[in-house]
């Protein structure tokens, strides 16, 4: 995925979520996690362009943070638990090399 | 392909897995168990391998788990992932895919809030290795 157009996030939440109930939470963004070692078809070094932190707040409090290195696959995948004790919104953020940063939100639909 | 350029990245960070480990507990000891690392044994593509790293814990403000770290011990770099739970999370559970240029072992390392730290040893065999193709 080119660095320069708008990254592409895909979101994965339940549909609605119970008060005070575990739910998943899934996010995968477009990224090429170039990390710096990798030479290209003509054996120059292709730049190092990674997302290094992601985190995920519910109405600003942190569900989950994680660090991202050059281990991490291209296109970040991450999944994790949240739990929510009223209706709110989720606001997700990942931050990278070469000023990159796209953040992204969602409101969660509560069960009465 | 052996390239010029690449070998010079390639032998930085070379730090043992027990290094890594010391220098995050910071001298306290670090006992096996309690955390899971769930990864495949044999892994076939390692351009993107599925992990997940758990454990079991109420999630409380006190007795929680604050982070969970995976170290590799064959990758150009050593860190691979850590995950930090914060008050909103509901398990001390999360999952990513991630490299493995070739076969090794892999470390998950938890930290609890009472201060008590736990790991999770596994070794894998990796088949096509990520990082070499150009």
């Amino acid at each position: 995925m080119a660095d320069a157009a708008k990254p592409r996030a895909l979101i994965h939440l339940p549909a609605s979520v119970r008060r005070g109930e575990a739910f998943e939470v899934r996010a995968l963004l477009g990224h090429a996690m170039e990390n710096g070692l990798r030479p290209d078809g003509f054996g120059n070094v292709v730049p190092r362009s990674l997302v290094t932190r992601f985190e995920c707040q519910l109405d600003g409090v942190l569900v989950c943070a994680v660090d991202l290195y050059p281990a991490i696959a291209a296109n970040p995948y991450l999944a994790f638990w949240a739990r929510a004790d009223g209706p709110g919104s989720l606001r997700f953020e990942w931050l990278g090399d070469n000023g990159f940063g796209h953040v992204e939100t969602r409101a969660l639909v509560l069960l009465a | 392909m052996l390239l010029p350029g690449r070998a010079a990245h390639a032998v930085s960070a070379a730090s043992t897995l027990d290094e890594m480990q010391r220098h995050w507990a910071g001298g306290l000891p670090v006992t096996e168990g309690r955390v899971t690392l769930d990864i495949a044994p044999l892994v076939e593509n390692g351009n993107a391998v599925p992990i997940t790293v758990r454990m079991a814990s109420p999630m409380s403000a006190t007795d929680r788990v604050q982070e969970i770290i995976v170290f590799n011990q064959r990758n150009p770099q050593r860190d691979v992932v850590r995950f930090t739970f914060g008050p909103a999370s509901a398990r001390a559970e999360g999952s990513a895919r991630i490299r493995l240029a070739t076969s090794q072992q892999l470390v998950a390392l938890a930290r609890l809030a009472d201060g008590s730290l736990w790991s999770h040893h596994v070794d894998v065999v990796v088949t096509l290795a990520a990082c070499v193709e150009s």
